[in-house]
């Protein structure tokens, strides 16, 4: 990674701008934007998660136009002799073989797949929402706002709020709209703190300072100068954050606490994996945890690529 | 420092009554109350088993009243679905198993984490380094309620070295399985950061001392620049606790151990509020509690942290 951001530095790029410019040539300059996505580009493994990341969304809202069999059917000869007759197949279609009930895995996969993108997709973006606008605020106004806004953030930090997820589940029901909910509530909490700490800093920086000197107006200040550079810290966190989503939803389902039947997610089809793996039916843990593990693989790549490409301390 | 400790301890006194009362409520405001069963019970039962409860008492009273209990006399209640069982034979049979694959657990982390990344900084670049970065990496998308069932399938049903679950007074066969799983995660974590502050401080200026005065290696390593590596470990305790405790209900789950996860996840299903709400405050509590004396621990070892 890092001879590739030297490279551009290099004496021959050096000595060809030189000549350019006592040529009078135009130097074209690089935003701050094109810049960092020549970086990521250029971050193998990053562009090859995003390829696959790409590929596991489409299965996941594609996937099942392509199966013949949908996830509700089950297959009345195949339960109870699922170790003998559900195995993975290409010959019948059913690729990914069947479920402890006679289901498709195929179907399942697929929908357990839209369950746990889309946990982690909106619990990431609440958590986002709601931790740029309370840190930016905190950051912003300063003061004793500032002290007591944070003050309750140290608080809601310190309370273990796998318990409270739990206990928040158990009360008002075991739904999916309660656990976006609460999964998303918990995490904006980083989140506030990681965006005040920018404001803070990118409020009394020399070029919000010289901004204010050439008589910028504030509006466009904050448009032109903080919310860029705020933006690429809440991007590389929000995709850090979708990773940790899924995984607390997992959890949460691996239990039994989190989806209920019919709805399914990775969690819980590994879950069910797990109880049948005595009786020889691996693949019913093997196709979820493949999907889970590469995606978590992935969005790991990503965020480290983003946190690569857009860290102003790396220029 | 004194400042530092009375700043610590004001956050903590809300959050820990932030968390009584929002479980207490929460428990309250839950839809069914502990005897709504299939068949209704007649009225006068009720009223009569509500007040052996002292359910019957205005909600400041129950709560008072079960604050007082666990105050003077460490009484969590009594379990609704149980009659013969309180909150505080749950305790005293799960924790000791919890405790114990925990406490191991955590000594494995922490020696085996640091020794990696410690490694993998003297060695910065080499294979045993590229092992310590891979196994990080995988240790982040394999967590334990995935690597529990892979340790079962090898070493259970396809090695047959290791019993499947069950903890059988804590026989060291049982307990392998259990710690391997819980463990890795938090393993990796603290080689990373070990790693990362050893790196560190192998460029600070005492180093550079050290160095040009004709040390040799082993002595500049384990006399001056261990122990500042080591630091930021300390800080990482507090969530490490909080994830061992979290981390049972899986293992637990998974091994079945019998754990105090165990009898949470079971009354979150049965909706045994009692014995819910008495572990989240005492496991809550506890955790509140931990994180305090580690950060005070932390600012007291290293002083630039005070500001």
């Amino acid at each position: 990674m890092t001879d590739k951001l030297v490279q551009p530095f290099s004496q021959k790029r050096t000595a060809e701008l030189a000549e350019n410019l006592s040529a009078g040539g135009e130097v074209k300059g690089r935003s701050l934007w094109a810049d960092a996505r020549r970086r990521f580009v250029a971050n193998r493994a990053a562009m090859a998660s995003v390829v696959v990341l790409v590929l596991i969304f489409a299965f996941s809202l594609f996937g099942d136009h392509v199966t013949q069999f949908d996830n509700e059917t089950i297959d009345w000869d195949v339960m109870g002799s699922v170790k003998e007759l559900g195995a993975p197949s290409l010959t019948n279609g059913h690729w990914f073989g069947f479920d402890e009930s006679g289901r498709d895995l195929y179907a399942r996969v697929v929908q357990g797949s839209r369950i746990s993108l889309s946990v982690g997709l909106v619990g990431a973006f609440i958590a986002v929402m709601v931790g740029t606008l309370y840190g930016s605020v905190a950051g912003f106004v300063g003061g004793r706002v500032d002290g007591v806004m944070m003050r309750l953030v140290d608080i809601f930090m310190s309370i273990p709020y796998m318990f409270v997820l739990i206990l928040l589940l158990v009360v008002f029901g075991r739904s999916i709209s309660m656990l976006f909910v609460g999964i998303g509530l918990t995490a904006w909490l980083d989140m506030s703190r990681i965006v005040r700490g920018q404001t803070l800093s990118l409020k009394n920086r020399e070029f919000v300072e010289a901004a204010v000197a050439i008589g910028v107006p504030t509006h466009r200040i904050i448009l032109r100068h903080i919310v860029p550079n705020l933006l690429g810290v809440v991007v590389v966190y929000a995709t850090l954050l979708v990773p940790q989503m899924i995984l607390t939803e997992s959890f949460i389902s691996f239990l039994g606490l989190g989806v209920q039947e019919p709805d399914t997610s990775w969690g819980a089809l590994i879950s069910e994996g797990v109880k049948s793996m005595n009786y020889g039916t691996l693949w019913q843990l093997a196709f979820p945890l493949c999907f889970f593990v590469i995606t978590i693989f992935c969005f790991f790549f990503i965020g480290d690529g983003l946190r690569d490409a857009l860290d102003p301390k790396d220029r | 420092m004194f400042n530092f400790i009375l700043r610590r301890v004001a956050v903590a006194i809300p959050t820990l009554l932030i968390l009584l009362v929002a479980s207490f409520w929460l428990m309250q405001t839950a839809p069914g109350g502990p005897f709504t069963s299939e068949r209704p019970l007649p009225q006068q039962v009720l009223d009569n088993i509500n007040a052996k409860y002292g359910l019957d008492d205005p909600l400041w009273k129950q709560l008072w009243n079960y604050l007082v209990g666990i105050a003077t006399e460490f009484d969590f209640g009594p379990s609704y679905k149980y009659k013969d069982r309180t909150v505080n034979d749950i305790i005293a049979q799960g924790f000791p198993v919890t405790l114990t694959y925990g406490i191991i657990s955590f000594l494995v982390a922490v020696i085996v984490g640091g020794a990696l990344g410690v490694a993998a900084a003297i060695r910065q670049n080499s294979w045993l380094d590229y092992f310590a970065v891979g196994v990080t990496i995988g240790a982040q998308v394999l967590p334990n309620f995935v690597m529990g069932p892979i340790l079962i399938l090898v070493f259970t049903l396809w090695l047959g070295w290791l019993p499947g679950g069950g903890w059988n007074g804590g026989q060291w066969q049982h307990i392998i399985m259990p710690v391997i799983a819980l463990s890795t995660s938090y393993m990796a974590s603290i080689a990373r950061l070990t790693r990362s502050s050893m790196l560190e401080v192998l460029r600070s200026n005492f180093i550079r001392t050290a160095r040009a005065k004709g040390l040799p290696d082993r002595t500049i390593i384990l006399r001056h620049a261990l122990k500042p590596s080591l630091l930021p470990v300390i800080s990482y305790l507090g969530p490490a606790f909080v994830g061992m405790v979290t981390g049972s209900f899986i293992i637990d789950a998974i091994f079945g151990t019998g754990g105090i996860g165990y009898f949470y996840v079971n009354s979150a299903f049965n909706r045994d509020y009692a014995v819910m709400m008495g572990l989240t405050i005492l496991l809550g509590s506890m955790t509140i509690l931990f994180n305090m004396v580690i950060d005070i621990l932390y600012a007291w070892i290293d002083p630039k942290i005070r500001l």
